[in-house]
């Protein structure tokens, strides 16, 4: 399995590069001069990306070769792109060196992750630890005394000096659990007792938990303000649920439900009819309302294919630009062929994810890497989705892109997951893993 | 199970591609229309910050340039060094109602090519944007003399070079400083526009080029040169009654000669003394409306002066005086023996009393300073109307001339000596009439005065001066027209004592630059 690590390093060294000319670039089309410390950065970039590679080397070596040299794209791209903003918007200058910080620990987060996981199947044994933890995570906010609220989502919880969303973690526990419970109970699950209709289900108290989940989802959105992580929360869970039962019609009930809740919410709550009315008429209130999708329709549409280049365009007239609304600023410089690349840097991610799962021989990692996929496709799918206007605008994080250190160090270790299932894939259970054998599996 | 991952990977896949194909919706296939789109300020921002040329006066000093900015949003900054002094002519560059004046006038001169990728390469190759900088004829001294003369009285001040047509001076008070105009606060900048909209004077407004007024007795030039042109009448023959009054056929009501005086003689004196009685006289008995209008349009009356500013408007001589009566008019016996079988009858029209005031500058007559400049500039010209024009050249960055001041005449209005004449009758002004005012030493100096009456019951004047100096007597060099707007609160001002020191100082700054 050399060869897996060896590509992984060239395609890394191509990462890194791609990244430093792209920091590169955006000094030139601001300033028209190189960047001073152009040598230094690209050292850094490469030292980082290296760690992580020498880690899969030591750790798991029979991992996916493709997953972190396109991890590290997005992550460095969107460092670019935020240093290249941060020169533009009021009080960013300290937001670089944050997510150059936030890239170090993510990394960090994602060798501990390899070393103090060594099996994937361990995690099954921490089921229920990882599903209370999860909603302990997702309630945190809520606390009084923890609790922020910022653009009137409550979704920050200040511990000391430091600011983070527990709720992007909560994500990955959530996701652990939803795998481990299903991996049990999806024979149960998949026979039917219930008939309504051309419908069928199992009997209720085997769906608790489906109501549990759409339960929380719903909270989050009333209690949290936060669209986004409900909608996501509840896709990942409503998708592992049917992939792992086979039957659509979970599926299809269980997005019937959240939609009829979601109706009923923005028929009660002010905040979920306002996204409603600027997803479908942005042009109402093009100076209020609708001033960010509109500013960011603006921005693509001013980078036409090619882009203005980096640095060339004004994508700092957008709010929340340098973390929800990352996109649209890749979208305006590196136009439609950089915000192509973006879509298929996430499709490759998710369909390494899911190949990884179907060559997941037990239950548990194979359903725990189609919820991890479908955490990293789906998040990407809605914010994306938001800023052009496909579904409603949700503020979530671009991973690995958009400014955020919670995020950023939680994807990491969801990555750090997905590479571990990779690895046990690869590996026969009665041998231990080598570097000098090949295993076929 | 596997099945279903697949299934779910192919799902995911569609979604993928949903917004694949939204993204081609919004970055190409729809991407020109929102860039046009009404509430997309991008491109207004990109225009603004856009390098843009130069405004220069006459020698060298820069009047409107472009300055780099570190911060913002905006990448250039306008700048205007000398603030409200040249805000007349050079306009400014607002973000919000874009520009005026030559910023206007010559937007795409100094911008350039707009060709992003063009600008970028010269830019990297270290090479100058391809932006124009517009030359002007102005002079910053005579522009200064001006504001000086003219102080915080409401009015304006135009010197032309009487042969070529260059304008040398363009002000008028109240004017406004364009840098305040041109902010990156742009909403500092809308809320000073707001105030200079409804500021009294109006300072947006260039007044020299834009605003008519009664020219007075300063349109007494147009009538007497129509006069000799026609052949009615010399400076010398006839001597018109001493009157202190007019009245015209058809009406009552007396024309009045200034302050009810008596006022009388050759055309050579009612020029020198302004009488309006006599004038009067000449052109309802002796000219008629048709040599009148057609002398004044080939002044330039009724038609746009092709200068290079926006909005420049026509200055109004009235076309239409009733219908013939279908009998001449009576003339006076006095004149009638002097004239005798030279005379020309002149048919009488239904409205005579009015072409009666339009012959003294009142009624319907109305002109810009920039016309009345105009007529001065003519006389000393030998009669023919120069086109006036501010711009020297517009030099692109490879210097390429992309327009030059227009040095053809205009047109022609009377015979050369008819001009000179005229060039005599209004030294005669200077040297022992109403406009004693404006002689300067060591120059030739002509002019014409004018008090302009804004109604019968208003007290208050426009005070003008229309003038030529040089030092040739058969060629001055520099036409000036000076009005000092009426005023309420001063009343009656007459264009000898109030205007002509305003014209004096003007000419004397200019001849000081020689």
């Amino acid at each position: 399995m050399r060869s897996r690590r060896n590509r992984e390093l060239i395609l890394l060294a191509l990462a890194a590069g791609g990244t430093a000319g792209a920091y590169a670039l955006a000094s030139l089309g601001r300033t028209a001069s190189m960047p001073a410390d152009l040598l230094p950065f690209f050292g850094i970039v490469l030292g980082l990306l290296l760690g992580a590679h020498l880690v899969l080397r030591r750790f798991a070596p029979h991992a996916d070769p493709t997953i972190l040299p396109v991890v590290a794209l997005l992550n460095g791209l969107g460092y670019v792109f935020i240093a290249r903003l941060a020169n533009d918007i009021d009080n960013a200058t300290a937001l670089p060196g944050q997510q150059a910080v936030w890239t170090a620990i993510g990394i960090a987060a994602f060798t501990a992750t390899m070393i103090f996981v060594p099996r994937t199947r361990i995690l099954d044994d921490y089921r229920y630890l990882a599903g209370v933890s999860g909603i302990v995570l997702l309630l945190l906010p809520l606390l009084p005394f923890l609790g922020r609220e910022v653009n009137s989502a409550r979704i920050w919880v200040r511990l000391g000096p430091v600011n983070f969303q527990p709720g992007e973690f909560a994500k990955i526990a959530l996701a652990i659990f939803i795998a481990s419970y299903l991996a049990e109970k999806r024979e149960i699950l998949q026979v039917a007792r219930l008939r309504i209709g051309p419908m069928s289900f199992p009997e209720p108290r085997h769906l608790a938990p489906v109501f549990a989940a759409l339960g929380l989802a719903l909270l989050v959105m009333v209690a949290e303000k936060d669209l986004g992580s409900s909608l996501l929360l509840f896709l990942v869970a409503a998708v592992t649920l049917w992939v792992a039962t086979s039957r659509l019609s979970y599926l299809l009930t269980g997005v019937g439900l959240f939609l009829i809740g979601g109706w009923m919410a923005s028929q009660i709550f002010g905040h979920v009819q306002d996204r409603l009315d600027i997803w479908l008429d942005p042009w109402a209130d093009p100076d209020g309302k609708g001033f960010q999708p509109v500013e960011a329709t603006f921005a693509l549409a001013n980078g036409g294919i090619t882009g203005t280049g980096p640095g060339r365009g004004e994508p700092y007239r957008i709010p929340e630009v340098e973390t929800d609304f990352i996109f649209a600023a890749i979208g305006e410089e590196l136009g439609l062929i950089g915000s192509t690349a973006i879509l298929i840097a996430f499709v490759s991610i998710v369909a390494s994810g899911l190949r990884i799962a179907t060559g997941a021989r037990d239950q548990f990692p194979k359903l725990l890497a189609v919820s991890l996929s479908a955490l990293l496709g789906i998040q990407a799918f809605i914010i994306i989705g938001g800023i052009i206007r496909i579904v409603p605008l949700t503020g979530i994080t671009l991973p690995f892109v958009s400014y955020g250190g919670s995020s950023l160090v939680a994807n990491w270790v969801l990555v750090a997951l997905l590479l571990r299932i990779s690895n046990d894939a690869a590996l026969r259970p009665e041998l231990a893993p080598t570097d000098d054998f090949e295993v076929v599996p | 199970m596997n099945q279903q991952i697949r299934r779910l990977g192919i799902g995911l896949l569609v979604a993928y591609f949903v917004l694949f194909v939204q993204l081609n919706r919004l970055q190409v296939f729809d991407a020109t229309e929102y860039n046009e789109h009404p509430s997309n300020s991008r491109p207004l921002v990109a225009d603004f910050g856009a390098p843009r040329g130069e405004i220069r006066a006459a020698d060298g000093t820069v009047l409107a340039r472009s300055i780099d900015v570190e911060d913002g949003p905006f990448a250039r900054q306008r700048e205007y060094p000398l603030g409200e002094l040249f805000a007349e002519v050079t306009g400014h560059f607002s973000f919000d109602s874009g520009g005026t004046g030559l910023e206007a006038q010559f937007d795409s001169e100094l911008r350039g090519e707009q060709n992003e990728l063009d600008d970028t390469i010269r830019e990297l190759i270290g090479g100058d944007s391809s932006t124009a900088d517009v030359n002007l004829t102005l002079s910053v001294e005579v522009q200064e003399a001006a504001r000086e003369a003219l102080g915080d009285r409401n009015g304006s001040v135009v010197v032309l070079n009487a042969q070529s047509g260059a304008v040398e001076a363009l002000w008028s008070w109240p004017s406004y400083d364009p840098n305040l105009l041109s902010s990156l606060d742009t909403d500092a900048a809308r809320r000073e526009r707001q105030a200079l909209l409804s500021a009294p004077g109006d300072p947006l407004l260039p007044k020299t080029i834009r605003e008519i007024y009664f020219p007075g007795s300063t349109f007494k030039i147009v009538t007497a040169s129509a006069a000799l042109e026609a052949a009615v009448a010399s400076l010398d023959v006839p001597t018109f009654p001493s009157v202190t009054s007019y009245t015209p056929p058809l009406t009552t009501s007396e024309l009045s000669n200034f302050n009810g005086g008596q006022c009388g003689g050759p055309m050579r004196d009612l020029i020198r003394r302004s009488c309006n009685a006599g004038f009067a006289q000449l052109a309802v008995e002796l000219l008629g409306e048709a040599a009148l209008i057609d002398t004044a349009e080939r002044f330039g009356f009724n038609a746009v002066p092709p200068l290079e500013l926006p909005g420049v408007e026509a200055s109004v001589m009235p076309t239409d005086f009733g219908d013939e009566l279908g009998r001449d008019v009576d003339v006076d016996v006095d004149l009638l023996r002097q004239l005798g079988d030279s005379l020309m009858p002149v048919p009488l029209t239904d409205d005579a009393p009015s072409l009666a005031q339009s012959a003294i500058g009142q009624f319907e007559v109305k002109a810009t300073p920039l016309q009345m400049a105009l007529v001065a500039a003519t006389i000393a010209n030998d009669g023919v109307v120069p086109t006036p024009h501010l711009i020297d050249t517009v030099i692109d960055s490879e210097g390429a001339v992309l327009a030059e001041g227009d040095l053809t005449p205009w047109m022609r209005a009377v015979r050369p000596d008819t001009a000179i004449d005229m060039r005599e009758a209004m030294v005669g002004v200077v040297e022992s009439g109403t406009g004693q005012s404006i002689a300067v030493d060591g120059l030739i100096v002509g002019a014409k005065t004018g008090t302009a009456q804004l109604g019968a019951d208003i007290e208050s004047t426009h005070a003008w001066v229309i003038a030529f100096a040089g030092t040739n007597p058969d060629r001055p060099s520099i036409a000036v027209a000076v009005l000092v707007e009426a005023d309420e609160a001063v009343g009656e001002q007459t264009g000898g004592r109030v205007a002509g020191p305003v014209a004096q100082a003007v000419i004397a700054a200019w001849a000081a630059t020689r």
